[in-house]
């Protein structure tokens, strides 16, 4: 390979490049204008360690040259500085690359273990980096991967087989998991799976990244993920819909940040063998400060203690086999692991199973009933069984389980077992974070972690993995650490660059092991749980899940929170423990469980499709099992599952009732069309605009209701990736008037809402109040119409009329003052007889619950949580649960607004504190909030909401929601809402 | 509107004789001399320079943690004061800014509030600092001659800044410049109880000391190095604490860091008075009230701008606001005013008009004006300003300094190159 330099650099001397990025090290010698070497290995976080062996191996080469060095590199930093190395930024390393290797490019896309990078070079130098909460492709593919229970290798190839492509979310890899893992727990195919997280990947980079601009021409892709998966190859070429010649992928992929560090490198000193590799040595000697901890047991006795005293919290698991009698059987179908646990009549365990669910867990009860046949023959009879956990209604329908049960019931259930009186419960498992206060024999609140902080026990893995060790020697590695690192808690991409900045500072892997461990534990006692003292907890604590089968994360855990807690010796079993009591107490007459002879013969397939019962669209899996039994998953309501309701038997469904309201208002012919945007602040106040500019003569364009094309359609305009997807869809919107060829696009600026006097002010969220600023700095497309976006003051009639008509009357004829002050007019008495619609019906849906004795339920979000792409179908699935459901603006027109201990400012929150303030007042009304992610207002109401319905001694439940459509999780949470409330005898 | 509040405790007029009162480090020298007019006046007060433990830790246990990044380590560096032992638990009160905008900020002395309760320290009165008059205390008032003084406290710390920035990248004895901070800081703290303070013609005079004493330091030192401006929310663009010691670091990579002022913001607020008549016609009282006290503070920047570019020609001026607020038409509308809001925008086209076209722009990660008035404009910031280079650096308590650094790294290669 010839590297053309325009600035002649080698003179002689041979360059040298070291790229240390996050978990790989490259190095690239340049000699003469020809790349003479390089090599690529993973690190293990030893950075330093690992790069002087590098050198050591081109001793032959080097020795006896002199030549120059740089660094680059994201964890390459610390080291450059403590060997005296010039160092260079990685971005810049590879734009000096192609400058010199391929000056033609256009673009570059560039993805690493964990950063992306976009380098625009025709039309100005652009350079552009994931943000902090973007993170992660390389590792998130890894991850992935472990996930489907494949090999990097063997999910590319499978990708290459693909199907069909499946939305998976891609702003970050937690959120995709949480997209996956129902997808695997469907029996999606794992070909379609791989295609798709490689789509998210590229979704992720020319969405996140590129922000509106667009990616042509020639188009240069490197890095690692790039150089070995074909699959996402594929998946950009076709993506960016690149012809072959455009589409370069260079064989020196892999080095080019280590051959533009090279390049960089020849205005630094010069220096031979012997001087590099005494730098590096004595850069192993350096040790900066790192922030620290304690270490977890002073010393062994300390160790031995706590060895012993967990040890006490035992079930008898060890049964010869001689057992002869009746037996219950519970699994628990997680997220990532199945569970199967056999019980005799004395509670005793006589067979346990606890395994990766290997993407297909039908297969792995499959063998394990088998097994359990087999093993046991006729000593044994299967009296009863249940089942829990995420692929509850799979593996219900599959082998004619007698029960099924939601997870917070079942752990409650095992947790009894060990203590009685436990007042708290914690579990840990792969995926989720649950804990659930226990107050006079029922669950009193429960909270799961939200998408963000998902992730921790299989990061832990995820992890362990990656730097070479199984999850049992890394925890041990963790437990005799002297300093601990301290990695922060939020979520793993940012605990991945935590690390990283560990290792950049020389730290072991113990003390990083060790440190995760901690991060697990603050994470869930901070950020989900949201304790300040161990006394909030609880007095008789419970902790439980395969996390905690880690002896580093529950030594954390108590050293934590200051006090001992029990860790059942199952404590990785506890759901199918649980599952498995339950199917004890409530044995049915005789067990429905499929013999041996048809669990052998079971065979099942799965196959996708698309639902067609409404405009939603739902992606269903269907499942059909040999013996003609179908599971149809994926659906959001009933129509999808194929139930045809009567009309009497519909629950009534505020959510759905606005949604109606919205579509009645219909365009009439006009002079000029002008375009609604369906989002944000445009929810609740489409019936005042659209009858404003349909009196004055236009015909008004709605962008109708959300949909993921709708979205996908604008999201190379989102300049913030950290705003709420109710905003991002926004652009969406946009583009869909546009497509419709309107005359203009009308989305106010209000940064005063309608003011119901309800609180301290009347503010709209600066999103919702000035989103237009941004649309029209960054939605280039807008420049083909014209975009209004006035200042209004929709309080004064008066005013309103005059500032519409100084707008209106610049961009169109025939707009005069005393039209719009008659059209204003119209307007307000339209919206308010469109918000006495929604109280009247608001009023039925009581009047029903009531009269028919149905729970009633407040979805308490804002007005733009009807969409059905921002509640994905949460509405229908309440009401499938049984619910009635309300907004929380249709039951709070006359109601007061409660007491509050924070500044009552925005109009939207201020209805929900009045509709808090309802759910307590009223036995049979539960309040459930849907928190859009990335909601800064919603840290302030979240808090407040639940202040509120506590002091009522009512159950708080939050839904936090975003591009995902995790509904398996929302049903979990209002399941165990269920439980708790029929626990309480409500 | 009265709305039912939860009742607070408030400062009372005893409290004023033996309660120290705690002030968060927001700026770290405006507070300071703003503190000290509240000390001249009688008040027990006590500036919190010194960094109490794990700041981020406890606002993390006491503050819900997807609240702002600046509210969570305000709120942990108060109760970490009130824990250090250093004073009586009984006979502290706590002082917090409040704005009273639409941002989640002016809640700031809730959550405050609320994570006292939880420690455990309900007792403790906190008192809302503010102009518009959202809370009162018996015990704490701000009267007229104080508020002139606090103003003065703003240009005086404006002017320090704005110089001290321009010297230190140049000194040539490592640190005369934060020890000339320190020396007229402490200087006019003793003034301050003189009633010459409140003289214009004096103010004046020490305008000119200062100046003086900062182009000592300077001199004819061509200012060559590069320039990076640092603009964004309040308290993360201004306070160590907030951007992990940005300034020093810049500082190590051999750029001089240019960070527009703070009497820009509270010239910002008031002018948001006028715009609100301007634009909905509401609060015809209050906007004239804005507007006297708009074109007042003005004279008195324009006085130290037109001082600097006479006497001390190798400095960078302070920015004349009203020039400033000019620059957003046709980017941004001036009703964006929540937060910093249309401010953010004004700040980095003022910079790229001095020349200062590398630009950092921090907010604490999520913070929603920002996501409109700083990520949301630099598309159109930098199509009509070529060569402008703008990074955006979200500070929270998981970000860690490598990933803020590495950002900041390539704008700074960009910026040599």
């Amino acid at each position: 390979m010839k590297i053309n330099d325009p600035k002649n650099r080698t003179k002689g001397n041979m360059l040298v490049g070291i790229d240390i990025g996050s978990t790989t090290a490259k190095i690239a010698v340049i000699d003469d204008g020809k790349l003479i070497y390089s090599r690529y290995e993973r690190h293990f976080s030893q950075v330093r360690q690992k790069t002087l062996e590098m050198v050591e191996n081109i001793a032959g080469i080097l020795d006896g040259s002199s030549f120059t060095v740089a660094v680059s590199g994201s964890a390459g930093l610390g080291m450059a500085n403590a060997a005296r190395l010039s160092f260079v930024q990685e971005v810049y390393s590879t734009a000096e690359c192609v400058r010199c290797l391929q000056p033609d490019t256009d673009a570059v896309i560039e993805l690493g273990g964990e950063d992306a990078k976009i380098i625009f070079f025709t039309g100005g130098l652009d350079e552009r980096m994931n943000g902090s909460c973007a993170g992660g492709t390389g590792a998130f593919i890894d991850q992935m991967a472990t996930l489907l229970n494949v090999s990097n290798t063997e999910m590319d190839e499978l990708s290459l087989t693909h199907q069909q492509i499946y939305p998976i979310a891609s702003r970050c890899g937690v959120f995709a998991k949480t997209d996956i893992q129902p997808l695997i727990n469907q029996g999606a195919t794992k070909a379609d799976i791989a295609a798709s997280i490689y789509q998210a990947v590229v979704n992720q980079t020319v969405g996140g990244l590129a922000q509106g601009r667009k990616i042509d021409g020639k188009v240069m892709f490197l890095g690692g993920p790039l150089y070995y998966c074909k699959g996402l190859r594929e998946r950009f070429v076709h993506t960016l819909n690149l012809s072959e010649e455009n589409a370069v992928f260079p064989e020196y992929g892999l080095y080019a940040v280590a051959i533009g560090a090279a390049l960089y490198s020849e205005d630094s000193e010069l220096m031979g063998y012997e001087e590099l590799t005494k730098r590096l040595k004595d850069s192993m000697k350096h040790k900066e400060t790192v922030s620290t901890l304690p270490p977890l047991f002073k010393d062994k006795n300390e160790y031995q203690a706590f060895i012993k005293r967990h040890a006490e919290n035992s079930v008898k698991t060890e049964y010869a086999g001689d057992y002869q009698g009746d037996v219950y059987l519970g699994i628990d179908c997680g997220s990532t692991t199945t569970k199967l646990v056999v019980i005799t009549t004395d509670c005793d365990i006589i067979y346990t199973y606890y395994s990766s669910n290997k993407g297909n867990p039908v297969s792995v009860v499959q063998k394990q009933l088998t097994k359990i046949y087999e093993t046991f023959g006729d000593h044994i009879r299967i009296r009863a069984c249940a089942v829990t956990g995420y692929g509850e209604e799979l593996i219900k329908k599959a082998f004619h389980i007698d029960f099924g049960l939601v997870e917070t019931m079942a752990h409650y259930t095992a947790a009894k077992y060990f203590d009685k009186d436990v007042d708290f419960i914690l579990d840990i498992g792969g995926q989720d974070i649950k804990c659930f206060k226990i107050r006079s024999n029922s669950i009193d609140s429960i909270m799961l972690n939200e998408a963000c902080s998902s992730g921790c026990g299989s990061f832990i893995e995820t992890f362990a993995k990656s730097m070479g060790y199984t999850v049992e020697e890394f925890a041990r590695q963790g437990l005799f650490s002297m300093a601990p690192v301290d990695l922060g808690t939020r979520c793993t991409v940012f605990m991945n660059s935590s690390v990283k900045q560990a290792q950049k500072d020389g730290a072991s892997v113990q003390d990083i092991s060790a440190g995760l461990s901690l991060s697990v534990v603050k994470n869930a006692i901070y950020k989900v749980i949201r304790a300040t003292t161990p006394d909030e907890l609880g007095q008789r604590i419970v902790v439980q899940g395969g996390t905690f089968m880690n002896d580093a994360v529950l030594r954390c855990f108590e050293k934590e929170i200051g006090r001992e807690v029990v860790r059942p010796n199952i404590a990785g079993l506890m759901g199918a423990f649980g599952a498995a009591l339950y199917a004890k107490e409530h044995q049915p007459e005789e067990s429905a469980i499929l013999p041996l002879d048809e669990v052998k013969t079971l065979r099942h397939k799965s196959r996708s499709a698309v639902c067609k019962g409404c405009t939603n669209n739902c992606r269903l899996t269907v499942n059909i099992f040999n013996n003609k039994d179908v599971l149809i998953s994926g659906n959001q309501c009933e129509k999808g599952a194929g139930i045809k309701l009567r009309d009497d038997e519909k629950l009534p469904n505020l959510y759905a009732f606005k949604r109606d309201l919205i579509e009645s208002y219909q365009p009439q012919k006009g002079r000029y069309k002008i375009g609604l945007p369906l989002a944000l602040g445009m929810y609740e106040l489409y019936p005042l605009w659209h009858t404003i500019f349909t009196h004055l003569g236009f015909e008004v364009i709605g962008s109708g209701f959300s949909t993921r094309k709708l979205y996908q359609k604008g999201q190379f305009s989102i300049p913030s990736d950290t705003v709420c997807y109710p905003a991002k869809l926004m652009h969406g919107h946009i583009e869909t008037l546009l497509e419709q060829g309107v005359d203009a696009v009308f989305y106010p600026c209000l940064t005063y809402n309608i003011n119901e006097n309800k609180g301290d002010n009347y503010y709209n969220c600066p999103v919702v109040a000035y989103y237009s600023e941004l649309l029209q700095g960054n939605m280039d497309s807008l420049q083909k119409t014209k975009f209004l976006c006035p200042y209004l003051n929709i309080n004064n009639e008066k005013e309103l009329s005059r500032e519409l008509t100084q707008t209106l009357s610049k961009h169109f004829d025939g707009i005069t003052k005393a039209s719009v002050s008659r059209a204003v007019k119209a307007g307000i008495a339209e919206y308010r007889a469109h918000m006495q619609r929604i109280y009247d019906e608001g009023k039925r849906a009581v009047q029903f619950a009531r009269e028919k004795g149905k729970r009633l339920m407040i979805l308490a979000g804002r007005p733009y949580h009807i969409d059905p792409e921002i509640c994905h179908g949460i509405d229908k699935l309440a009401t499938s649960l049984g619910f009635v459901v309300v907004s929380e603006d249709s039951i709070t027109a006359d109601m007061e607004p409660p007491v509050l201990g924070v500044l009552n400012q925005w109009t939207y929150h201020s209805r929900m504190y009045a509709a808090a303030r309802y759910a307590c007042e009223h036995d049979d009304t539960q309040l459930v909030q849907l928190v859009s992610f990335g909601c800064g207002v919603d840290a302030v109401t979240t808090d407040e909401v639940r202040t509120i319905l506590e002091r009522g001694s009512k159950l708080y439940t939050q839904i936090k929601i975003d591009e995902i459509t995790n509904l398996g999780a929302v049903r979990i949470r209002l399941r165990s809402l269920i439980g708790a409330l029929e626990e309480r005898g409500q | 509107m009265a709305v039912a509040k939860a009742e607070y405790v408030k400062f009372t007029k005893e409290m004023k004789r033996d309660y120290t009162i705690l002030v968060p480090t927001m700026l770290p020298i405006h507070f300071k001399l703003i503190s000290n007019v509240l000390v001249s006046y009688g008040y027990k007060v006590d500036f919190l320079e010194q960094v109490d433990g794990n700041i981020k830790e406890s606002g993390l246990r006491y503050v819900h943690n997807d609240t702002c990044y600046p509210a969570l380590l305000v709120i942990g560096q108060l109760i970490n004061a009130v824990e250090s032992g250093r004073y009586d638990k009984d006979k502290v009160a706590l002082l917090i800014t409040q704005t009273g905008g639409g941002c989640r900020a002016s809640n700031y002395i809730y959550l405050l509030r609320k994570a006292l309760k939880k420690a455990g320290y309900g007792h403790i009165p906190v008192i809302s600092l503010n102009f518009n008059m959202l809370e009162k205390h018996p015990g704490f008032s701000l009267t007229l001659p104080m508020l002139y003084r606090m103003l003065y406290c703003a240009f005086y710390g404006d002017l320090m800044m704005l110089m001290a920035n321009q010297c230190r990248p140049y000194e040539k004895r490592r640190g005369e410049t934060d020890r000339l901070v320190k020396k007229w800081t402490n200087k006019l703290l003793d003034e301050s109880s003189h009633a010459s303070t409140m003289r214009y013609s004096h103010v004046k005079k020490n305008y000119r000391l200062i100046a003086d004493d900062f182009n000592k330091i300077l001199g004819g030192t061509p200012r060559d190095k590069v320039k990076v401006g640092i603009v964004g929310e309040i308290y993360v663009k201004f306070s160590p604490l907030g951007n992990n010691n940005l300034e020093s670091f810049l500082l190590k990579e051999g750029v001089e860091p240019v960070v527009p002022g703070f009497v820009d913001f509270c010239l910002y607020c008031v002018y948001n008075g006028l715009v609100d008549y301007d634009l909905y016609r509401i609060r015809p009282f209050k906007a004239f009230g804005s507007k006297f006290l708009y074109r007042f503070l003005l004279s008195k920047q324009r006085y130290i701008r037109n001082m600097m570019m006479e006497y001390y020609p190798n400095f960078m001026p302070m920015a004349d606001f009203d020039e400033t607020q000019k620059r957003v038409h046709g980017y941004i509308s001036q009703g964006t005013k929540m937060g910093e809001g249309w401010l953010l925008t004004a700040e980095m086209l003022e910079l790229i008009s001095e020349g200062v076209t590398n630009i950092i722009c921090t907010q604490p990660f999520g913070c929603l004006p920002n996501h409109i008035a700083g990520k949301g404009m630099m598309k159109p910031l930098k199509e009509r300003n070529p060569g402008v280079n703008i990074v955006a650096i979200d500070y929270d308590p998981g970000a860690t300094a490598i990933n803020q650094e590495n950002r900041i790294k390539l704008m700074l290669s960009n910026a040599r190159s």
